[in-house]
């Protein structure tokens, strides 16, 4: 089974992004800021991060950024899922790392395509 | 709705677009028709239908049509296609007509464009192998409104999210208020038009690659196997068919059979097509 953690300091986006990658196969786990999903990627490699991007403490880019320059931090596929839609911010994300970039508002099929896209399907 | 509408409306959209029309796919007619109905100040389907009996109103026999024959699309639909063509339908022409440098690629009911943008992308992907090349892709719809769509190739935010790589989008859109607009020089690559692939295709050329997905699912064997003929004389004999995941030329059409270890190809058989239309189909392929 492959995991996925959920990065998204809205508690009800976690809720709804945990039922949609659930129903997908992936064991779910989540993260309210950069902060907290850094300290649990140290302990534990991902296959998939779902990224927010303003969130508190830390932010989704600078999040991405610590977690592509931790040892083992090339390895999971970042999936950034965000309400910025410009192409700067999409651009910023890809720099940093990011593999995919879901805009929000988002729904199952939207989740399931990018997913595919990026070979976690 | 009474048995004799819908007679009548499964009749009128066979006969206009090939569209079979089961009972037990009823309902579209009435979620499809209705939004024509309201426009037109009708109040029912029944009302709608009594005016497509009398058929003066021609704008309303085609806002109709357009309405029961309109299918989602997205870039890079089931990508398996696509990775094909890029990886093996491609380099397979670049080494056949490398002295002639021309290729042509037909989308048939192309919907709102993707499918042919899908390919542009790819062909642009690819701009280094196929410099001084002369390559066209045509796509057609019945609906002109999906062809005035494609032409414009504006995209919701939702639609730009179904298939489409985020790097691609990048690349070759540019945002226009909410909507995501494809790259000038894309839109140049591909020419759209509005046809109805139950009539004469004669005029559109010939193409050495044909789309032609989840459409023939929608009509009758006798319809499918007109079509395909009709396919088959824009081709030449070394050309190739693209068809949808769940269709097939098998026990329908004797002018095409699957290529080996290539799901979802299909190549000309050793049948001939008529001489009219093998002749005409040169027209479009100056030095075939």
């Amino acid at each position: 089974m492959k995991s996925c953690l959920v990065v998204d300091d809205s508690r009800v986006i976690r809720k709804v992004a945990r039922n949609i990658l659930e129903d997908l196969g992936f064991e779910v786990s989540e993260a309210a800021n950069g902060q907290e999903a850094l300290d649990v990627c140290k302990a534990k490699a991902f296959d998939s991060i779902l990224l927010d991007w303003y969130m508190p403490v830390m932010n989704g880019i600078e999040f991405l950024r610590a977690l592509r320059a931790l040892p083992n931090g090339k390895g999971p596929i970042v999936v950034f899922c965000t309400t910025e839609n410009d192409i700067s911010h999409i651009q910023a994300a890809i720099e940093a790392g990011a593999n995919e970039y879901v805009m929000k508002p988002f729904d199952s099929e939207i989740i399931q395509a990018k997913f595919a896209q990026v070979g976690l399907l | 709705m009474k048995p004799d509408d819908f007679d009548f409306a499964s009749q009128f959209f066979k006969d206009r677009s090939g569209l079979v029309l089961t009972r037990e796919k009823a309902y579209l007619l009435e979620s499809r028709l209705m939004p024509v109905a309201r426009k037109k100040g009708l109040k029912s389907l029944e009302e709608l239908i009594a005016a497509m009996r009398v058929g003066r109103d021609s704008v309303l026999l085609r806002e109709v049509t357009e309405a029961m024959t309109i299918n989602e699309s997205f870039f890079f639909r089931d990508i398996k296609p696509f990775d094909l063509f890029r990886n093996t339908v491609l380099p397979r022409f670049l080494q056949s007509r490398a002295s002639k440098k021309a290729l042509r690629v037909w989308c048939a009911a192309c919907s709102s464009g993707q499918e042919p943008y899908s390919l542009a992308m790819i062909m642009r992907e690819e701009a280094a192998r196929l410099a001084g090349w002369r390559n066209e892709i045509v796509g057609t719809d019945i609906s002109s409104e999906m062809v005035a769509k494609a032409k414009a190739g504006l995209y919701s935010q939702f639609e730009v999210q179904r298939g489409l790589p985020i790097q691609l989008l990048v690349k070759y859109f540019k945002k226009e208020g909410d909507l995501w607009q494809i790259d000038a020089s894309l839109r140049a690559m591909v020419r759209y038009r509005e046809y109805n692939l139950l009539t004469d295709l004669r005029g559109l050329g010939g193409f050495d690659v044909v789309f032609c997905r989840n459409v023939l699912i929608y009509f009758d064997n006798e319809t499918k196997a007109k079509v395909l003929a009709q396919i088959r004389g824009l081709m030449p004999d070394d050309g190739i068919l693209f068809l949808g995941g769940a269709e097939t030329v098998l026990g329908i059409s004797d002018y095409f059979k699957p290529i080996p270890d290539l799901r979802g190809l299909y190549m000309p058989t050793d049948r001939k097509p008529a001489a009219g239309t093998a002749a005409l189909s040169q027209a479009g392929t100056p030095g075939a």
